[in-house]
């Protein structure tokens, strides 16, 4: 308790409340502008961060993580064209409600329950955290090895639609995080000096996020202006909140242990929600047609799990999802170790951040209802300064890290092979995670070997190991299962391998 | 390479979507290095357990199965599903003239921004990405894009503290 009062200490210096507001304004501003999700925020603000302070940097990011979340919904309700996977739902309500006139009480209905769900998201982080972080910190280092290979598996083959392209994307993630000179012996650097220490992960973050989807954007460039639906001053009656309060409260409930998960994410809990608002309503006559509570549950239960997602981040050091990804590559930028340490040697930092959620989460909620006309406009933004900005912003930042040309070279590589991940159906985030946890699996395989005497059996010989390998031997047997039961409803002829090598 | 997911019709022969062979190669390729960077390594000292070449045999045997396996599925009929966006209209074809046109703006810019500085080339690189984009406000631009490199540079500089050299403008600046 007295450590969360210094946290909101350190949240609330007139510097780090303004970072904060910054974070939450620039987050709402990116999460409106199409094209532009939090990950990709973080990542162009990525070499800006790194200029600051550990604990404002953190702190600004955990409110353009919040705010990106919220600026995402009013796109979706607005535009009815998602732009994050995670609020494909909101967008099946929200756009009609908006098309039938009450864009109003769906924005309001989105940010009130998204503070509601991250309120009670950040409460539960704060009791959580030490909590886990307690019982992570005695594991060893086989029973770390389990659960970052289990964090690896679950990103790759949980998420996403075709497991053949997560485990793809996967395998060159770590590839590239091979590269350098971390064992002794230069690994894939060609010769060349400047990959010695390894490719700047700062670098791959922009180019993949950034650039991959400025190009592929650009390939496709809609050119036809969209539809935007005009939406004055946010409210609800007194009905709209009868019909929004038990929708945030399962939500959350939905949204929380989904996020916290090592396979968690937000599409799931969002699609799980509105399944069980259409179910529970005393209105099913209204979905499909912009019913509230379709819009209130959807929304809380994806902020629930971006408060969620907080756990493995800062107990294990794991990111599970794009955005979680790149405040770790913030973390480690900063010489920071995260993992199972992370709270006992930052305890300021940590408890800087749960406050700061809180803190961030209140100034959403007043900073954005009474502005939703406003970021409304943003969405008129002309498109190719739209992305020329983006290429702009992206260049630079890559060319600060080190002052070289080769940099930017290498921004642009990656950023090909972004554009082709994104041609070819290949999710961007299992890459990101395997360039993070690559060179860290092997860290902890050499030293869990190590302290056995290269005896392998010691990988299973914790018992938190053996659970561990017993639940992805689950999920596996699962996958098996349900790709035999697609196999046995295929026609026998020529399609049966074929779903084998998509599982 | 215009090719997108759609529904195929029950029956019909499966549209083959060549250019993911293309991708499929490229993951030969890859995992190929990987091996071949990995066998010229050599043995770790006593105190690695793990060998430096351990891990990047793996990694480049799975990616280059999984090379194969791309391949093959693609041989079956299987299609990607294109990412989509707000701004993404996938109903047509792939506009790679602009993509290239993109790349070569970034391609100027690695080239001359040692020897120019970030001030000049960045402008050039808004401009240009703005142009191949498709803006035909010239004056407009002109304003912004000298605002947005010097106002960067000098924000980079200035405000955060991160000396960006400035080329040839160094001294005018």
């Amino acid at each position: 308790m007295d450590l969360l009062l210094e946290g909101f200490q350190t949240a609330l210096t007139p510097e780090n409340l303004l970072f904060a507001t910054i974070g939450v304004l620039l987050g709402t501003a990116v999460g409106v502008l199409p094209g532009i999700g939090p990950a990709m925020t973080l990542a162009l603000l990525l070499p800006v961060a790194l200029t600051m302070g550990p604990d404002s940097a953190i702190i600004m990011f955990a409110g353009i993580y919040y705010g990106g979340m919220y600026g995402g919904s009013t796109t979706s309700i607005l535009l009815n064209t998602p732009g994050e996977s995670s609020s494909v739902v909101t967008a099946i309500e929200g756009n009609k409600m908006a098309k039938s006139g009450r864009a109003a009480q769906a924005l309001a209905t989105a940010a009130i329950g998204s503070f509601v769900a991250g309120t009670i998201g950040t409460v539960l982080l704060w009791v959580l955290v030490p909590t886990v972080a307690d019982v992570v910190v005695e594991l060893g280092a086989p029973s770390y090895f389990s659960i970052m290979l289990l964090a690896l598996f679950a990103v790759t083959a949980v998420l996403g639609s075709s497991k053949l392209r997560g485990f793809i994307a996967l395998f060159l993630g770590l590839a590239i995080g091979l590269i350098g000179t971390t064992t002794g012996q230069a690994r894939l650097t060609f010769g060349q000096p400047l990959l010695a220490d390894g490719i700047d992960i700062v670098v791959v973050a922009v180019a993949i996020f950034a650039i991959g989807e400025a190009f592929w954007v650009a390939a496709h460039l809609r050119r036809k202006p969209l539809e935007i639906i005009p939406v004055g001053q946010p409210w609800m009656s007194k009905n709209d909140w009868k019909r929004s309060w038990k929708p945030w409260l399962r939500g959350t409930a939905y949204g929380f242990p989904f996020g916290a998960l090592p396979a968690g994410g937000a599409e799931l809990p969002t699609f799980l929600s509105y399944a069980t608002e259409k179910k529970l309503t005393k209105h099913p006559e209204e979905f499909g047609k912009g019913a509230i509570e379709g819009v209130a549950g959807p929304e809380a239960a994806n902020n629930a799990s971006a408060a969620g997602t907080m756990v493995p981040l800062l107990t294990l050091g794991l990111p599970t999802t794009a955005t979680a990804a790149i405040i770790l590559v913030a973390i480690q930028s900063f010489g920071i170790q995260p993992g199972p340490l992370l709270l006992e040697n930052e305890p300021d930092l940590v408890w800087g951040l749960l406050a700061s959620l809180a803190i961030a989460n209140t100034l959403l909620l007043v900073i954005n209802l009474p502005m939703a006309p406003l970021w409304a406009k943003v969405l008129q933004i002309p498109r190719p300064y739209l992305y020329a900005g983006i290429l702009f912003f992206a260049t630079l930042g890559a060319y600060s890290v080190n002052f070289q040309a080769f940099d930017v070279a290498l921004l642009l590589v990656f950023g090909a092979l972004g554009l082709a991940m994104r041609r070819f159906g290949m999710p961007v985030l299992p890459l990101i995670v395997g360039v993070i946890l690559g060179p860290k699996l092997e860290e902890q395989l050499t030293q869990a070997l190590a302290i056995s005497q290269g005896d392998v059996s010691t990988l299973w010989g914790e018992p938190v190991a053996i659970v561990v390998y017993a639940v992805m031997l689950v999920l596996l047997a699962l996958m098996v299962a349900s790709g035999l039961r697609r196999l046995a409803q295929a026609k026998p002829e020529h399609t049966n391998e074929k779903e084998l090598v998509e599982r | 390479m215009s090719t997108t997911t759609h529904e195929r019709e029950p029956g019909a022969r499966p549209l083959i979507d060549k250019a993911q062979y293309g991708f499929a190669a490229f993951l030969v390729v890859a995992g190929g290095i990987v091996l071949y960077d990995a066998i010229g390594l050599e043995d770790g000292f006593a105190d690695q357990p793990v060998q430096p070449y351990a891990i990047p045999y793996v990694v480049g045997a799975t990616l280059i199965a999984l090379g194969v396996l791309l391949a093959v599925a693609t041989a079956r009929g299987d299609r990607p599903e294109a990412e989509e966006g707000e701004d993404i209209d996938l109903t047509q074809g792939t506009d790679l003239r602009t993509v290239g046109m993109l790349a070569g703006v970034l391609l100027v810019n690695v080239l001359l921004i040692d020897w120019l500085g970030w001030a000049i080339t960045g402008a050039v690189l808004f401009a240009g990405c703005a142009g191949v984009l498709g803006s035909r406000s010239h004056v407009r631009e002109l304003a912004l894009r000298a605002a947005l490199s010097v106002g960067s540079w000098y924000g980079f500089y200035v405000g955060l503290g991160i000396p960006i050299p400035a080329g040839i403008l160094d001294g005018v600046l």
